[in-house]
């Protein structure tokens, strides 16, 4: 057998080539060593208590040196989940059935602009999310929350222990699901554009109205990608921490009434304290963001997961 | 022969004269029942009357598509409605976002915004003193180094992953798109406690480049792979057949072939990363001075610059200012939007 050796020119690129290529597995992997090195003491001093307990208080005497201190993530954790959540129901439908429209409704002209429209949203800044949600959405969002309140106010969750309706972990979820709904509608999209089109005109050719071929051929068939889609949102909106920053009320404490002023989210948490702690506390800090990481490492593990079965789709 | 003549191509699928004009009636019936419910019920202002005109839509229009073909045809117009109404609702905070950014912030524009830096001025002064200028610049050199960082990065990567196609691809391509996911709080966080604590010590502009290139990397290798991918075998089976190494024919062949495509992938890159805030407030510091030093001292930026003038703000003077900054960024985004939009069609053309 004849083999011929890669020249020594190759053998250097294919070396140069991957370990050019491992660099995101490297800087995964620094982010997650730096961040539990950190973070370390804080889980040796709080334990589970610092998924469990919700006090987050630093207690210093008149000299400024520390007396008491406790780091406990669960109120920021249900936050975080709460208005992602209420981000992901909001924003997934809409996205899905727009990208029902764009795919299967729409004009080729309406549709090509409707798409770079989607785009265009999709490349906004959070930032800029943030200032018109609170200055534009709030007030309406504040409205809406009331004649929630007014009428499901019965169910636990609507219900408010008093009348305080800004700044809600609802309001937060109706940012987020704006922020989510371009790129949740872009991977449906393509989800959907993937369904073989001789399936769909036989679903048509058997007298099918579009109601009955999309339930037929389209969602059996694109349900993994959207699902992947979805959670790909929800990723997106745990992590997001200006807009959330802006529209939330920070308060240390488990709050499950989504329509109370009350809640906050671990990224902006980490925004409103990192200024101002001392090294205990950054430290702290550090292991928040490290909780953060994990958790949407594996939301995003898992989206990726539905998404790619499909083959390739999605960014 | 004559008949034949006077027969008129017929079009059957389209609406029929009477089709139309029902149309239009159940229209006009539910901008009518929508009104009626505005009165009646306790919806009120634009979004109510939206919400009230949807549900009167939909009701009409299920109403008559029954009487007319029964309750398959009903129930597809219900989701042609409903689908309608979602992309309605996806496009009003887009269109209302533009309207609030342009109405808001054209009143802060004045040509001190890019002669001027605030270190001279507060957030709440005149909008007269003080401008962009440190913030402008500070975005320019944070963005030109997070590229020279992350350009041979994602470069390499997207080559591994269509050129070499080692052993792990699969786990590179998994964990490139992990890193997609990464907060950008988190990127902050890491550049804190792995550089700025241990070694420097200090914010500056060149942590807030390694925190932005960490955030850039995934978009950029990404698009650049899904580019290389479209480059047809044949190409690299001639390059190889002409006798070349593989190393010359990615750099002589490859590579030449997808340069718009490359480009198009920087500019996403860039446009992911302009407008980012968390990241920079934490490890830039943010000063109100120019500062063309990257390696030390403050460093300002257009995000940075909004955010303070947000939350320090109070007066109009300051809202001028968020808003004029908001739209100076959101034309660097459109400006980058379009440019990627235009190369790319232009590639798909030739």
């Amino acid at each position: 057998m004849l083999v011929t050796k890669p020249r020594r020119s190759d053998q250097f690129f294919r070396v140069i080539v991957t370990s050019g290529g491992m660099s995101s597995l490297l800087i995964l992997g620094l982010i997650l060593a730096f961040l539990a090195y950190r973070g370390f003491e804080v889980f040796r001093l709080e334990g589970f208590g610092l998924i469990t307990s919700s006090d987050w208080s630093v207690v210093e005497d008149d000299n400024g040196s520390v007396v008491s201190q406790s780091y406990g993530l669960a109120a920021m954790l249900v936050g975080t989940v709460l208005s992602a959540t209420i981000g992901v129901f909001i924003g997934i439908p809409i996205a899905v059935l727009s990208a029902l429209f764009l795919e299967f409704y729409a004009g080729r002209k309406i549709r090509n602009f409707l798409i770079a429209l989607i785009d265009l949203m999709a490349a906004f800044p959070s930032l800029l999310f943030g200032l018109w949600g609170f200055l534009v959405l709030m007030p309406s969002a504040e409205y809406w929350a009331k004649l929630l309140h007014k009428y499901l106010g019965w169910i636990p969750i609507f219900d408010v222990p008093a009348p305080v309706f800004t700044r809600s972990p609802f309001i937060a979820g109706v940012v987020l699901a704006i922020m989510i709904i371009p790129i949740c509608t872009s991977i449906s999209r393509e989800v959907f554009s993937q369904t073989p089109l001789d399936r769909i005109q036989a679903a048509y050719a058997l007298g099918a109205t579009r109601l009955a071929m999309i339930r037929a051929v389209v969602i059996p068939f694109g349900r993994g990608g959207v699902i992947g889609g979805a959670m790909l949102g929800l990723g997106r909106a745990m992590g997001e921490t200006v807009a959330v920053y802006s529209v939330l009320n920070i308060v240390y404490q488990v709050n499950w009434q989504v329509l109370f002023g009350a809640g906050g989210n671990i990224a902006s948490m980490i925004l409103l304290k990192i200024g101002e702690a001392d090294r205990d506390e950054t430290n702290a800090l550090m292991a928040a963001g490290l909780v953060l990481f994990l958790l949407t490492l594996i939301i995003n593990f898992i989206a990726n997961f539905l998404v790619s079965r499909l083959g390739k789709t999605g960014r | 022969m004559s008949n034949l003549d006077q027969v008129k191509p017929g079009m059957p699928w389209l609406p029929t004269r009477k089709e139309r004009s029902q149309k239009a009636l159940s229209f006009l019936l539910s901008v009518l029942a929508s009104v009626v419910l505005l009165f009646t019920t306790g919806l009120n202002g634009k979004l109510g009357w939206v919400i009230a005109f949807f549900i009167s839509y939909v009701s009409i229009s299920f109403i008559t598509e029954y009487r007319r073909a029964g309750i398959p045809a009903a129930q597809d117009s219900l989701l042609t409605s409903i689908s309608r109404f979602a992309i309605f609702l996806a496009i009003i905070p887009i269109v209302s976002i533009l309207a609030t950014v342009i109405s808001k912030g054209w009143r802060g524009l004045h040509w001190g915004l890019f002669t001027q830096d605030m270190s001279q001025a507060t957030v709440n002064d005149s909008i007269e003193t003080g401008g962009m200028l440190a913030a402008i610049l500070g975005t320019f050199i944070m963005v030109g180094l997070a590229l020279i960082f992350t350009l041979p990065i994602s470069i390499l990567t997207a080559l591994y992953l269509t050129e070499i196609k080692g052993k792990f691809a699969g786990l590179i391509r998994f964990l490139v798109q992990a890193m997609s996911g990464v907060p950008s709080i988190v990127a902050g966080l890491f550049i804190l406690s792995s550089i700025v604590y241990p070694i420097t010590q200090s914010f500056s502009g060149l942590m807030g480049a390694l925190a932005l290139s960490i955030l850039m990397i995934p978009t950029v290798a990404r698009t650049a792979e899904e580019v290389l991918l479209l480059i047809p075998n044949d190409l690299r089976e001639a390059g190889l057949a002409l006798g070349a190494t593989q190393w010359r024919t990615v750099a002589m062949v490859v590579v030449p072939a997808v340069k718009s495509g490359l480009v198009t992938a920087i500019i996403l890159g860039v446009a992911r990363i302009i407008g980012e805030t968390a990241p920079l407030i934490l490890v830039t510091g943010g000063g109100d001075a120019t500062n063309f030093n990257p390696v030390s001292g403050p460093m300002g930026s257009i995000p940075f610059y909004v955010w303070k003038a947000f939350l320090l703000g109070g007066s109009e003077e300051s809202s001028y200012r968020t808003w004029a900054g908001i739209l100076v960024l959101l034309v660097w985004v459109l400006i980058l939007f379009m440019a990627a939009r235009l190369i790319s069609s232009r590639t798909r053309k030739r």
